[in-house]
């Protein structure tokens, strides 16, 4: 294999680790005034990666501890995007609080180039570096504002319980590597052949935890409601959206392609995750009032589903969990869009009270928050719904009925959170003035919005078979 | 099949009329809001009426000698579901009678609806766009689609328009009909996976094990029992009814509560043939507590359109308990007196809806001697009072002495005692309905604020015009009903039977 094919391979991720270095030097001598350039160069950069992402040919580097296949193909065209995306709101956001730094979006493209190392890991080694690339970029974009005592607090927290979980996962990569003998994934698969050994399936479930903080899973979500309530709007947009996907990739590959004869044990660890979560997300969401908080919550039952898809250990869970994730990516970033577009009196709404009467003020917004909310809600034919219904029906299809059934029933309590938000809306008299909404959150807000509801009928269609393709790269059933 | 697809163009045909208000809406200026509101009601109205002009094109062109489905449209769209249309001689006729009772509606909020006027007009819209969307759909996904975004338009009329305890009744009516609907959810699912199709008619002649029929049963009926409703899940119903604004209220009791009984017959009895009759005992006996336990509570109602409310969920137990007599007559029965119930029952929350327009308030006691009054008015909520009672000439006797007839022939279950005991219902419905209108109507003005109070006006005369007219042709005639449901009900009742007996 040629370097230039080699390069190839990786080039979405050269593209990003360049352009990273080099944006932060050129930051560096122009100071803040070139914000707005390395932003825009920062989009640049990672449309670039995303184009790349579709054009590198497939193949394995460095003895397996890269891949690059249909399945990472896909997730790195979203998590790109979606980063872009992150990178446009975050930067408006910060500019108008006259805080407006250029080692932002350099950190997102240094989170992206983590995220992309994450999915196309193939050994335990670049799964820890992918995933420690991406999580300290997160913890310092938390504490970007950080005169601001609730995001710094927000930033230690995430910080804190993050090395811990990154040291239980740590921990099991130690013990898998001590029973197995190897830190790549298909090694593992053979020396655990015919029997997985006790220690190997110890190692696994150390694994799964560390990896279950991270998409922020119960009974390890404890820091999502309290980081997603401290941290910058655009910068929750941009946590609660891109890393899952990365995350839920390099689970699924790890497990899948690590512990194919394993798939007993972990499934029953997967399930027990993902009803603990439907329960914690649907009923733990109904006592907040801060909008953030209950999204974070939402999150977490949301990650449920996901990780249920991921437990039926198929093709079609797999395929499943990718539309669902992409499905569930858009609606969460056009409703923190929302939120950042959003303000009364200068001061960001936060509360849900803070919504009343936004029928009658932001006609508009009100409808674009309504059709979000209902989509989250799974309310067909929005998009959340198709997100369930793949998930759902590949649960039902390999026999999990149980799971499935608990969480179409988690969804009901979850239905009156999101309503409470609808009929804060359309029902409550108004509480005052609200500002003129930010032009470019607002818009982001709108295009998810109209992706939720026509348009997911028709983009179904085209998403539905570039799923398939990006499962069949595990070579399952 | 004709080469339009006539299905398509009356499920989406009020959507044009959305789009009007929404453009009116958006470019209307600043102290344009009267020009909004009164374009809103006539765009709205027009636009009904354009579907109901459809719907009747529709019915005439319409076999009823062919049991199978007419007008059918095929579209494949993406992971093998399908958008597929259709109706048979059981569907067509709430298509019909949906479109009927939408221009009413808008008519019926022409006055006392003037807050938020487009929006109201656009929340209808919808709601008709999903309720004739549920008759007319061939494909299981897109059936629960139709059904389950319905709540929301629904849920908006009762939480924005409703009365005052209206944000409780529009979560209980949410929440209670969600939690039925996703148990239903993962039948399709499962029934998608394991059947490998979502149309509705290869469904139908798919034969799923009868172990499995059993729970895939019990999850329809979870949500279809909900939707019906059904005793002891009938709860959420007078709430909404006596929140919702009056025209929400026509919809809930005229075309909501029948979707309930159009799932049975479209889906439980042909695709679970087993498990319903393993299950039509337990129907029995749930039918005939809800008529005559809902009917004594009824009777001590002390607001109008609770007692209206209740009286309806003891009507469809005659619907529930005719739909599983596992005979032509009962199921024949059960589609007539849905019908019948949708024209009564919707009459009847106008005539509330009359008083309360004038007076604000639904107390039974703040009424008495309205004949003195208002003669005309007296007169129309008399003839629907009778038919609410199933006097002899009105629609509601056909359907109460055929699902009656059928239920007495039924070959499983005790159909001689549910017969026997639904009789008795019958009885109570008189003692109840005519009970209110003595205490409403008859007798002296008592209440001094009722001394200024006036006859119907025009407008309402209008409306209720056709109600009546349907009321006592169909009365009269059953045989319109009954000949269009004849061959689809016949062909339905038999593949049932022949797929239990063996």
């Amino acid at each position: 294999m040629t370097p230039s094919h080699m390069l190839q391979i990786a080039g979405p991720e050269v593209i990003l680790a360049l352009g990273a270095l080099a944006l932060l030097v050129f930051g560096a001598f122009r100071g803040d005034r070139s914000t707005g350039l390395v932003s825009a160069l920062a989009g640049l950069v990672l449309l670039g990666a995303a184009a790349a992402a579709v054009a590198a040919p497939m193949g394995t580097l460095f003895h397996g501890a890269f891949v690059a296949d249909q399945a990472t193909a896909f997730a790195k065209v979203a998590m790109y995007l979606l980063s872009a995306v992150a990178i446009f709101l975050g930067e408006r956001w910060l500019s108008r609080l006259k805080s407006s730094r250029f080692e932002y979006p350099v950190l997102i493209l240094l989170s992206a180039l983590g995220m992309g190392i994450m999915v196309s890991a193939g050994d335990l080694i670049s799964l820890y570096i992918g995933v420690e690339l991406q999580s300290l970029a997160a913890y310092v974009l938390c504490a970007f504002r950080r005169d601001d005592g609730k995001a710094s607090e927000a930033a230690l927290k995430y910080f804190v319980l993050g090395s811990l979980a990154s040291g239980i996962l740590l921990y099991g990569a130690s013990l898998i590597y001590g029973f197995a003998g190897s830190t790549h994934f298909l090694e593992i698969a053979r020396a655990g052949h015919g029997a997985a050994g006790t220690g190997v399936i110890f190692g696994v479930v150390f694994l799964a935890c560390g990896l279950a903080f991270k998409v922020s899973a119960a009974p390890f979500h404890m820091w999502t409601p309290d980081v997603y309530e401290g941290a910058p709007t655009p910068v929750v947009a941009f946590i609660a959206a891109a890393p899952k996907l990365a995350a839920l990739l390099v689970f699924a590959r790890a497990l899948l392609q690590g512990f194919p004869d394993a798939v007993d044990q972990w499934s029953q660890v997967l399930v027990a995750i993902a009803a603990i979560s439907m329960a914690v997300g649907a009923l733990a969401g109904l006592v907040q009032r801060n909008l953030k908080r209950l999204l974070a919550y939402s999150s977490i039952l949301n990650i449920g589903y996901a990780l249920m898809a991921l437990s039926t250990g198929t093709a079609l869970g797999l395929q499943a969990m990718f539309v669902f994730m992409v499905l569930y990516m858009i609606d969460v970033t056009g409703f923190f869009s929302a939120l950042a577009a959003l303000s009364r009196d200068g001061r960001p709404m936060e509360k849900i009270e803070d919504f009343a009467g936004l029928s009658q003020e932001r006609p508009g917004l009100a409808i674009v928050i309504t059709v979000l909310s209902l989509s989250l809600l799974g309310l067909p034919p929005l998009s959340g719904f198709w997100a369930k219904f793949y998930v759902f029906k590949a649960a039902l299809a390999s026999g999990h009925w149980q799971i499935a059934v608990f969480g179409l029933v988690a969804s009901v309590p979850a239905a009156f959170y999101y309503l409470r938000i609808i009929k804060t809306m359309w029902f409550d008299p108004g509480a005052g003035r609200t500002d003129a909404p930010a032009p470019d959150a607002q818009a982001v807000a709108v295009a998810s919005a109209v992706w939720a509801l026509p348009l997911v009928l028709l983009g179904l269609a085209a998403l539905d078979p570039l799923a398939q393709t990006a499962a069949k790269a595990f070579g399952l059933q | 099949m004709t080469g339009i697809p006539i299905l398509s163009a009356i499920t989406f045909a009020p959507l044009i009329g959305v789009l009007a208000i929404l453009v009116l809406r958006i470019f209307a200026r600043p102290g344009d809001e009267d020009a909004v509101k009164r374009n809103s009601r006539w765009i709205a109205l027009w636009t009904t009426l354009a579907t109901l002009a459809l719907s009747i094109l529709m019915v005439a062109g319409f076999d009823s000698s062919n049991p199978g489905f007419q007008f059918t449209e095929s579209l494949p769209w993406f992971a093998g579901a399908s958008y597929r249309m259709g109706v048979d001689g059981i569907s067509v006729l709430f298509v019909l009678l949906t479109a009927f009772l939408m221009p009413l509606c808008i008519a019926a909020s022409w006055k006392s609806i003037e807050d938020r006027v487009a929006e109201y007009m656009i929340a209808f819209l919808v709601l008709e766009v999903t309720m004739i969307g549920v008759f007319c759909t061939l494909d299981l996904i897109q059936f629960y689609i139709f059904f389950e975004f319905g709540l929301i338009p629904m849920f908006l009329i009762i939480g924005i328009w409703g009365g005052k305890n209206k944000v409780y009744a529009a979560y209980k009516f949410f929440l209670y009909t969600l939690l039925g609907s996703v148990l239903m959810l993962a039948a399709i699912l499962y029934m998608a996976a394991v059947a490998g199709t979502t149309s509705i008619p290869e469904l139908m002649a798919y034969k799923f094990a009868p172990g499995v029929q059993i729970w895939l049963f019990l999850a329809f009926f979870a949500s279809f029992a909900v939707k019906m409703p059904m005793w002891p899940v009938h709860t959420w119903l007078p709430d909404a009814h006596v929140e919702a604004p009056t025209a929400g209220s026509v919809i809930l009791a005229g075309i909501l509560l029948k979707m309930g009984g159009y799932g049975f017959l479209r889906f439980s009895l042909p695709m679970f043939p087993h498990a319903s009759s393993v299950f039509a005992p337990m129907v029995f006996g749930l039918s005939v507590i809800a008529i005559i336990y809902t009917s004594l509570v009824a009777f001590r109602q002390t607001d109008i359109k609770k007692l209206i409310a209740y009286s309806s969920v003891a009507h469809m137990g005659f619907v529930t308990m005719g739909i599983f007599s596992g005979n032509l007559l009962g199921v024949q029965g059960a589609v007539f007196q849905m019908i019948s119930h949708g024209l009564v029952s919707g009459a009847l929350f106008l005539c509330v809806g009359v008083v309360y327009d004038r007076m604000h308030t639904r107390e039974i006691a703040f009424y008495g001697g309205l004949v003195n009054r208002m003669p005309w008015y007296a007169a129309v909520f008399m003839l629907f009072t009778m038919g609410n009672v199933g006097l002899p000439a009105t629609s509601g006797f056909v359907g109460e002495i055929l699902t009656m007839t059928g239920v007495y022939g039924a070959s499983w279950g005790s159909g001689t005692w549910t017969a026997l005991f639904a009789a008795t219902g019958v009885i109570l419905s008189a003692v109840y309905a005519l009970s209110l209108y003595r205490r409403v109507v008859f007798g002296e003005i008592v209440n001094p604020k009722l001394a200024g109070i006036t006859d119907l006006d025009w407008r309402e005369v209008w409306i209720f015009v056709p109600l009546i007219i349907g009321t006592l042709v169909l009365g009269i005639y059953p045989h319109l009903v009954l000949g269009v449901t004849q061959a689809a009900a016949e062909r339905l009742v038999d593949a049932w039977r022949a797929a239990a007996g063996g």
